[in-house]
């Protein structure tokens, strides 16, 4: 596969029934000595140019290997893909060689991780590792590229973005670094903005601003983002559909208000219930009781099984399909019916 | 929630200063970084007071000099009628038996060489006279059973159990020297969102059953409310506003905590795109070189002259029924967390 066949064409804007990012029964497993962990187990889904999908769940259920896989930057080994397809415009990304793939990467497909100090590297000045995506990608020299740096601190309202282009990463504030890693991240117009817990490091106000931020850019330049969070409150906010993960597998899909409005999961419905609300005040919050399952260790049937109020025999010993509710929602739970009509645990 | 009793701890133009010096052999201070600048506000017993603000804004500083892990460098700390802040020796270690604390995160804050029957009973090493030693073993095994781990895993060590798991040792711990008063300083935000409500259940059945009373530090706007009695919000070593939970989250009055109210995300959907939402501009200051007047006035919208000039005491502004430090609070309904 060449580079010039992954441009867009413009037969390809309208994309057809194809969205812009489709990921099909994804499998991520990684080789340890204690054994094989199945971070993923068939996962699947997809992004259109301009939306906003949130993946919820937390340590653990595989979001970020997921997004790893799809960037391509999981150390395969110890990690190794047995089963499944990234589709990116079409076109199977674990197929595409390496050359290609690094095409993709960052340029196509872009991503911002939760700790933006650990992602830049404390060495180079902020602007000259904003500017290596245009001297590596582009062939610019050097000047140029500055200039760039400058013009995309700016774009992601860094103030005094002149004279800040030549500070290190540890003269900027939390807030400042994370708009830094974007400013690498949007460099290259990519199509597909993946961002892993962007602001879970963030104070509340510095994370409002950076939302407004991500919104922004993404209005600007219709990009797809794929948002990786724990957080039910920003997903609330932004996405327009959601995806909610536990134990490697996405246990239930469905457009923004839908989940809120009524969970088809018990996953999702009892981590919708434990957050405080004001009426509860003084009561006992609604807890899951027990722990996330061990990797190495699953529980058979659904893996949600020993947590799970609404648990019936066969839920120990059948893994549950992802039963189709409605056009776009889908639940992992053979009690689907029950949950929607929030029959009582 | 809990029952209001007589007052326990009392906080009285608390300052402390970290001084930032140059040179090596003749060190020479050149400023300080101003971490608490005045903090005031007392604690009932049983009562749980929420304290919000975000990094740097002294938080912390404040809970290590609540536990008189550092000494203030002015200002009191009084509990139950004695200074604390000028104790020493034997009446300042009597003193700390008092007071305990639960850490953020569960994963550095326990030794992994220790098991937990010796992180949980290394309180009663120091302090001896609560527990005579061949009582210890059934001790630290009831404290377990109170924090709802398995009595039977004393010899364990901490990497054989789970974040949650690891928050109910260090929970433990805390209580061992049947304190009157903890100091949780973000105690849930290092744990997964289905774990946090298990252990927010547990501090309340605690604070019930052992009319303990919390300072409970933590930037999760809508935990600090579920749990708290009152609310103090900090911003750069000041507190700014101090009242009833609903006080402050119904009726805020200043400018900094509207901000961060209606910065917090509403876990609902419905009507997002009318939500009113305040951003500030640019981050905190430092403080070691904060604004003169009012701290806040960098990054507030409603800032005037006067607030360059006069510093805004905490008290009760006109139109509003609980304190706060601003020359032009006004209450206004923002739309509140959770």
């Amino acid at each position: 596969m060449s580079k010039t066949s992954l441009r867009t064409s413009p037969a390809e804007g309208g994309l057809g029934d194809e969205p812009l990012l489709a990921v099909e029964d994804l499998h991520v497993e990684f080789v340890t000595r204690a054994g094989i962990v199945r971070a993923v187990n068939g996962v699947s889904y997809s992004l259109n140019p301009g939306e906003t999908l949130a993946v919820l769940g937390e340590s653990g259920s595989g979001k970020s290997v997921t997004a790893q896989a799809i960037m391509g930057i999981l150390d395969m080994p110890p990690a190794r893909i047995p089963k499944g397809e990234i589709r990116f415009r079409g076109t199977d990304l674990l197929k595409l060689s390496d050359e290609a793939r690094t095409q993709v990467r960052g340029q196509r497909i872009s991503m911002i991780f939760q700790d933006a100090l650990s992602a830049l590297n404390p060495v180079f000045t902020v602007g000259w590792q904003i500017s290596e995506m245009f001297r590596v990608h582009r062939g610019m020299n050097k000047r140029d590229a500055m200039a760039k740096a400058v013009e995309l601190m700016d774009r992601v309202r860094i103030p005094a973005a002149k004279q800040r282009v030549n500070d290190y990463p540890h003269q900027f504030s939390g807030g400042m670094r994370q708009r830094i890693m974007i400013a690498m991240s949007i460099a290259l117009d990519p199509e597909v903005l993946i961002a892993d817990e962007p602001t879970t490091a963030l104070d509340v106000t510095v994370q409002a601003q950076i939302m407004e931020l991500l919104a922004e850019l993404q209005r600007e330049s219709n990009m797809g983002l794929i948002l990786i969070t724990h957080d039910l409150g920003v997903v609330a906010d932004v996405a327009d559909k959601i995806a909610v993960m536990y134990a490697g597998r996405i246990v239930e899909n469905a457009p923004v208000y839908d989940i809120y409005r009524a969970p088809a999961h018990p996953y999702t419905k009892g981590l919708l219930e434990s957050i405080p609300r004001v009426d509860q005040k003084g009561q006992e919050l609604y807890a899951i009781k027990g722990l996330p399952p061990n990797l190495l260790d699953m529980p058979t049937g659904c893996a949600f099984h020993p947590r799970c109020p609404y648990r019936q025999d066969n839920c120990v010993t059948d893994a549950p399909p992802l039963y189709g509710i409605s056009g776009a929602r889908n639940s992992a739970c053979h009690y689907w019916r029950e949950v929607l009509d929030g029959d009582p645990r | 929630m809990a029952t209001q009793g007589e007052r326990i701890l009392e906080v009285r133009d608390l300052v402390k200063h970290f001084p930032l010096t140059q040179g090596i052999m003749f060190k020479k201070q050149i400023g300080a970084i101003k971490a608490v600048d005045g903090v005031s506000f007392e604690l009932n017993k049983g009562e749980t007071l929420g304290i919000v603000g975000e990094s740097g804004c002294g938080k912390s500083t404040l809970a290590k000099v609540l536990m008189a892990l550092e000494r203030p460098t002015s200002g009191s700390v009084v509990v139950n009628g004695r200074d604390m802040a000028r104790a020493k020796g034997a009446e300042l270690k009597r003193m700390r038996r008092n007071i305990q604390m639960v850490m953020q995160d569960p994963y550095t804050s326990l030794n992994p060489r220790m098991t937990v029957g010796d992180i949980v009973g290394e309180p009663f090493e120091i302090h001896t006279e609560v527990a005579p030693k061949g009582d210890r073993r059934r001790k630290v095994q009831e404290l377990l059973e109170v924090v709802g781990l398995n009595p039977d895993h004393i010899n364990r060590y901490p990497h054989q159990f789970s974040g949650g798991q690891r928050q109910r040792i260090g929970i433990a711990r805390g209580l061992a020297l049947q304190p009157e008063i903890i100091v949780c300083d973000e105690p849930v935000s290092a744990l997964d969102v289905s774990i946090q409500a298990q252990v927010i259940n547990l501090l309340e059945r605690l604070q019930n059953e052992f009319g303990l009373a919390y300072i409970f530090i933590a930037h999760d706007l809508s935990v600090v409310r579920h749990i708290s009695d009152r609310v103090a919000v900090m911003y750069l070593g000041k507190m700014v506003e101090l009242g009833k939970d609903l006080e402050i989250y119904d009726r805020p009055a200043h400018p900094y905590t509207q901000a961060l109210l209606s910065a917090v995300p509403v876990p609902d959907p419905e009507g997002r795109e009318s939500r009113e939402r305040i951003i500030l501009q640019g981050d905190p200051p430092s403080p070691a070189n904060p604004p003169s007047g009012c701290r806040f006035r960098t990054r507030c919208w409603k800032a005037q002259e006067i607030c360059a000039t006069e510093e805004p005491l905490l008290q009760i502004r006109p139109g509003t029924a609980h304190l706060s430090a601003c020359h032009f609070a006004e209450t206004h309904d923002v739309v509140h967390a959770g």
